[in-house]
């Protein structure tokens, strides 16, 4: 998957996690905690979700790279390569 | 044969053309054990004790996430604490008065929020609608509330000029306690507490009141994290109920957790958990039955678990609860507004102070609940007029009855209860159509739980944890209370041990 693709997969899952939340001008470089109201539990399931659709496995102490979107994306480009867009 | 065992021995025709042999291989239990010879080709991740509102939550969660789960219920239907029945031809809720922690559709970061994001549902699928407004009444003072908690201050610095300041002083202590932190958590006082912000023992017990008798597992007072819990899900979020009832919920979430691969055994009751070392590797069910498991969530009590762990273990530890109700339902042949009640509850005390404790009479007359669920913002009426009266219950002197004498008796209270109740509501009895009563009798027989105890163990288990490694408990006796809490408290307890 390129980094546009993984923007997109992450934006799904937000959905699915925050369908309350408008994402339509979620700012990349800001903070998703900043734009949208998500606790902990919600984190966690941005992890799991990734983990079930596209079998990407991130350990906590790498967490904190899931802050903004383009963050999330740059630290999931090497990982997600590979995986193909169906997820 | 029940059918549980004959879905197993039609899965296990269908798994093995050669018989027996292969079917043992296939389910990786030992089964050098003579009688227990029917053991189910499924090794679970998880097995979840109890298909109430707790453990149906944790399975939507664990089923969601690919997780091999299956939930046992000894009943023949769903629901526990929560449930539901149908008795000549007219649907019952049993338990729910009024669901907790309300919130207006689409607001964000309240627990029914959470709640419904960790399920992936949506709000039209509890389709909570709010009460219309509720009061305290205690002799010579009423204190009104609804789901605007500033008409609640408004009331108590009208009824309680002095104690105002105060009052405001404990609400930002409220706000400020972290009541969730499962880790930290000490045993306070909670009438230590407001004593420390209110000098009115009347203030104190009206506000103690409605939190006790809508989630205190333990008399005269509260853990002062369970009182904020309770607090919050009732003055400052207030109450809701679907237009249908408990079964709604129940069923939506059946539903889901069925959809996402889930399964489900009624009539499967468990009759021991088997553990080897420390761990839980299996449990037994009322049949014989063995299945195999890498972890088990119990929604059945604290102490009813350990018993299922070791059966000779006394009941001493952990301790089970004994706070329990009786409640009488009377279906009216008009809605309650008519007769002119419009609370959706009241909560009534006429004695000198408030005694929540376990009563030395069958019933404690003193104080109760009522509850008009017809009395919810509906766009239309409910098919009857209801008024549900719940008072306090001494469980011994209702399970011990003989069977011939539970029914008179239970009729007898009724009407006592019924009668106490009326001054604070008009008298509807001649307008009463069918009339039906639970007491902690019937509570016990159909949630297990030691003594008829409706809110689980006086010591909460607020982790989760057990004894034994990878027994985890969830539901009442984990500590997170009311529906809103019980379905919480199955989803924190799955997110932190069982999704790893």
């Amino acid at each position: 998957m390129t980094g546009v693709e993984i923007r997109q997969a992450v934006l799904e899952i937000l959905e699915r996690i925050a369908p309350d939340e408008d994402l339509s001008d979620l700012d990349d470089a800001v903070a998703f905690r900043e734009q949208m109201e998500l606790d902990s539990m919600d984190f966690l399931d941005i992890v799991m979700e990734l983990r079930k659709g596209y079998r990407v496995q991130i350990p906590e102490e790498d967490y904190h790279n899931l802050n903004t979107m383009q963050s999330t994306v740059d630290y999931l480009t090497p990982k997600m390569k590979d995986v193909p867009v169906a997820g | 044969m029940s059918r549980w065992l004959a879905d197993c021995c039609a899965c296990r025709s269908a798994t093995s053309g050669s018989g027996y042999h292969s079917f043992r291989a296939i389910a990786r239990v030992n089964v050098d054990d003579g009688p227990h010879w029917e053991k189910s080709t499924v090794h679970y991740d998880t097995v979840i004790i109890g298909a109430g509102m707790s453990g149906l939550s944790a399975g939507v969660r664990l089923a969601y996430y690919e997780k091999n789960v299956c939930i046992l219920e000894r009943h023949t239907t769903i629901g526990g604490l929560n449930s539901f029945y149908r008795l000549r031809k007219r649907n019952y809720d049993v338990g729910l008065h009024a669901v907790t922690n309300y919130a207006e559709p689409g607001s964000k970061g309240g627990p029914l929020s959470k709640l419904l994001r960790q399920l992936r549902m949506k709000w039209e699928d509890f389709d909570l609608r709010p009460q219309l407004h509720s009061s305290i009444a205690f002799p010579d003072c009423t204190l009104r509330f609804t789901n605007d908690f500033a008409y609640l201050l408004e009331q108590v610095a009208m009824a309680f000029p002095k104690q105002i300041d105060g009052f405001n002083r404990l609400v930002r202590t409220i706000a400020d306690h972290d009541a969730l932190n499962l880790d930290k958590r000490q045993a306070t006082s909670a009438r230590q507490v407001l004593s420390e912000h209110i000098s009115d023992p009347l203030l104190i017990d009206m506000l103690f009141c409605p939190l006790m008798f809508y989630g205190s597992a333990t008399p005269r007072d509260m853990d002062f994290s369970q009182f904020v819990i309770m607090f919050k899900s009732i003055f400052h979020e207030g109450f809701g109920r679907p237009f249908d009832g408990i079964r709604m919920i129940l069923k939506k979430l059946v539903r889901h957790f069925k959809a996402l691969g889930g399964h489900l055994k009624l009539r499967a009751g468990v009759s021991e958990i088997v553990q080897r070392g420390g761990k839980a590797k299996a449990v037994v069910l009322d049949d014989g039955t063995e299945i195999t498991t890498d972890n088990v969530l119990s929604s059945a009590g604290a102490a009813e678990t350990m018993r299922l762990v070791d059966p000779t273990r006394p009941m001493v530890r952990p301790k089970a609860g004994d706070i329990s109700f009786v409640e009488s339902i009377s279906v009216l042949d008009c809605e309650p507004a008519s007769l002119g009640h419009h609370d959706t509850i009241v909560f009534y005390n006429d004695a000198d102070s408030f005694h929540y404790e376990r009563p030395n009479e069958p019933v404690d007359l003193r104080s109760g609940i009522i509850c008009s669920p017809n009395n919810f913002d509906y766009s239309r009426p409910l098919e009857d007029g209801r008024m549900r009266i719940t008072a306090l219950a001494e469980p011994d002197y209702w399970i011990d009855l003989p069977e011939e004498e539970y029914q008179q008796r239970k009729m007898e209270w009724n009407d006592r209860i019924i009668e106490s109740a009326l001054k604070h509501i008009p008298d509807f009895r001649s307008h009463v159509i069918d009339t039906d009563v639970f007491s902690p009798r019937t509570i016990r027989r159909f949630t297990g739980h030691l003594n008829g105890c409706v809110y689980g163990a006086p010591e909460k288990f607020a982790n989760g944890q057990t004894p034994v490694g990878n027994l985890y408990l969830c539901g009442t006796d984990q500590g997170f209370l009311g529906i809103v809490g019980a379905m919480l408290s199955g989803i924190t307890i799955a997110n932190r041990y069982l999704l790893k």
